[in-house]
């Protein structure tokens, strides 16, 4: 059987999950649910970019927000309506300025937008490894920010770039989100993802082998650089509102946590640590929000929430060191496979 | 002059939180994100909590000589705590989930706070002696960049010798250098890295200090800052290396306030872009550090 049919229904079972997520919203029909979920799908989004990169090569990375940011900002660029733009944003070049574009083709673009300056990036740094690469990534993630947050007449500096297209429908998220999945599931099966999970596990055997792992690090930096890209565009598109700041360590962190939590080497574990803590965070802030029990109403203090979530995290942890799915993923069978395709 | 205090002072407090972190890497591999969080905490130990924009202060009002004390032992009691509640049982997992982990321990200490404090910074007169500037070779320099450098530097001397001239410093840089072999030859695993913790959260809350009495005020995100140089300085110095990080920290220091003299008025908003660009350009040239730990090689 080859590796693709082998290997397919992790991809499946996973989209199932998310359309199951997204009938749950379209048949509740209350707004507040629906972008909840829509939150859950971009969050799935950028978690599995950081696998894309991180699962495969091991290698942690502190900078994939940055691609987010680019990506939002690309959105904002690209639909905000020219006349907005002109006060908003005087310095944008002319060609730029009178563009307005449907949602979907901004967040293309801006995908490719992140993938150019993955590939500028990597190729300078993807010859680190360790330590030393999650530290320049997250260097390269400050430099970034700090450019966006200064460059007053192209990204309005820290004040908030409003304006953009609000899309409430929860589908173009999920047929993103979807799209992460697969080609996650496709670079994975792929002969450079093969490759860079061989030099992740055994660099010297690898290497021996011909693998060329800063070459295989470049392909999985720049193809989760567009989905990280995309999602910060769709990012942008959920909430009509882009500061750079929201594209920085808060987001670096949770991301990371949630694949960690998941496990970091696999793909399901990447989306089921997203719908996990995400369940987790909305049911706590639903009991921050008071819960009515006949006639008196119960609340938790406000800050408990990420008390709770902390906690909850480290003892996962303690548990389970390599996350709720470690290596293995979900398939038919429910045999716990190695990696796919080894 | 004033620059070169600036540089050294600004150094000080990133040498500081950089040994902070190297202590705890060294002996357990861990890069410990709530790093921090026990800066803020060290300090908001000395207040009631409240939510007003002015500090009540509680331990606060004591005399300096018990002031300093009570600090440091805050500061090295929550460190000590965090390792026996929560890093111990992260002793055999991989570094990215203990990150994670120090992370999230991070997570809970800070919102703790900002349950307690909320998020509203507040001013509070710490030492309010130290803010007089003093004369130095003609330039007017604030007392406490002088305390800040010279406070450095006596604790960097302490630390050198308590790591060379006790028994305990020795078992902690044996650990260090080779955990297992250290472990064999009757070095007491949980009490080097105790030590590690309850030094590593004195120096966190030394920092604490220097920057409320720097800046006048205190808020739950002071930490983060500092934590975040400190943790490049400990990388490019050579994770482990504690001469490293500390060189790194006064390089970051320097290079800081160098750029912002002399760089043209229309790139100086960048400035943070520049010297990120430079912690690149030294890992991609000594991707082990400066001064690279021994026993820290990759080996094959």
């Amino acid at each position: 059987m080859s590796v693709a049919r082998r290997t397919i229904s992790t991809p499946v079972i996973l989209a199932l999950l998310l359309i199951a997520l997204a009938l749950m919203a379209v048949f509740s029909g209350s707004r507040p649910f629906n972008q909840t979920i829509i939150d859950i799908f971009l969050r799935v989004i950028l978690v599995v970019g950081l696998y894309i990169f991180i699962g495969n090569s091991g290698v942690i990375s502190f900078g994939h927000a940055g691609f987010t940011c680019l990506g939002g900002y690309a959105a904002a660029w690209l639909t905000i309506p020219p006349m907005m733009k002109q006060t908003l944003l005087p310095g944008l070049p002319d060609w730029l300025m009178n563009l307005q574009l449907p949602f979907w083709a901004g967040a293309i673009f801006a995908a490719v937008w992140a993938a150019i300056w993955a590939a500028v990036f990597g190729k300078i740094l993807m010859r680190l490894s360790g330590i030393a690469a999650s530290i320049a990534t997250f260097a390269m993630l400050a430099m970034i920010n700090t450019i966006y947050s200064n460059w007053e007449s192209v990204t309005a500096a820290t004040s908030s770039v409003v304006g953009i297209p609000i899309v409430r429908s929860i589908w173009p998220y999920l047929i993103a989100a979807i799209l992460a999945v697969f080609v996650a599931w496709a670079h994975s099966i792929s002969r450079a993802g093969l490759a860079l999970r061989a030099a992740r596990d055994e660099p010297t055997a690898a290497a021996a082998s011909g693998i060329d792992a800063p070459k295989e690090r470049l392909v999985a930096f720049i193809i989760s650089g567009a989905v990280m890209g995309m999602g910060g565009a769709l990012f942008a598109h959920s909430i009509g509102v882009v500061t750079p700041d929201t594209f920085y360590l808060t987001l670096t962190f949770i991301t990371l946590s949630m694949l960690v939590v998941g496990g970091m080497g696999s793909l399901s574990g990447a989306v089921l640590g997203v719908v996990i803590l995400s369940g987790l965070i909305q049911g706590l802030r639903w009991l921050e929000a008071g819960v009515s029990i006949g006639t008196t109403t119960f609340a938790i203090p406000n800050g408990l929430q990420e008390i709770t979530l902390g906690i909850v995290m480290i003892l996962i942890l303690a548990r389970r060191p390599s996350g709720i799915m470690a290596n293995s993923e979900l398939n038919w069978t429910r045999s716990r496979s190695e990696d796919p395709g080894v | 002059m004033q620059m070169l205090f600036d540089a050294l002072s600004l150094g000080s407090l990133y040498a500081l939180g950089a040994l902070g972190i190297a202590l705890i890497f060294g002996v357990m591999r861990l890069v410990n994100f709530a790093h921090g969080d026990v800066i803020s905490f060290a300090i908001f130990a000395l207040l009631w909590p409240s939510v007003d924009a002015v500090a009540v202060v509680f331990a606060g009002d004591l005399p300096w000589f018990l002031l300093i004390p009570f600090v440091l032992a805050m500061g090295a009691g929550l460190s000590v705590l965090s390792e026996i509640v929560v890093f111990r049982r992260f002793r055999r997992a991989n570094p990215a989930t203990m990150m994670i982990a120090s992370f999230a321990l991070g997570f809970v200490i800070r919102y703790f706070l900002l349950m307690l404090f909320s998020s509203r910074p507040k001013s509070i007169s710490l030492l309010p002696a130290l803010s007089q500037p003093v004369e130095i070779l003609g330039a007017r320099i604030p007392l406490l960049q002088v305390i800040t450098i010279i406070a450095t530097i006596a604790i960097l001397f302490a630390l050198t010798a308590f790591l060379k001239r006790t028994r305990f410093g020795l078992e902690m840089r044996a650990a260090a250098e080779n955990f297992t072999m250290a472990r064999m030859l009757g070095v007491r695993a949980n009490r080097v890295i105790m030590g590690a913790f309850a030094l590593s959260g004195a120096l966190a809350a030394a920092i604490g200090l220097i920057l409320a009495s720097q800046t006048g005020t205190v808020d739950i995100q002071m930490g983060a800052a500092v934590m975040l140089m400190a943790f490049i300085a400990t990388v490019i110095g050579g994770l482990g290396s504690l001469p490293g990080a500390v060189l790194a920290g006064f390089l970051l220091g320097a290079a800081s306030v160098v750029m912002q003299t002399v760089l043209p008025i229309d790139a100086r908003p960048f400035r943070d872009a520049f010297v990120y660009g430079a912690v690149i350009l030294v890992l991609i040239f000594r991707p082990q550090g400066l001064i690279a730990a021994r026993g820290s090689k990759e080996r094959v």
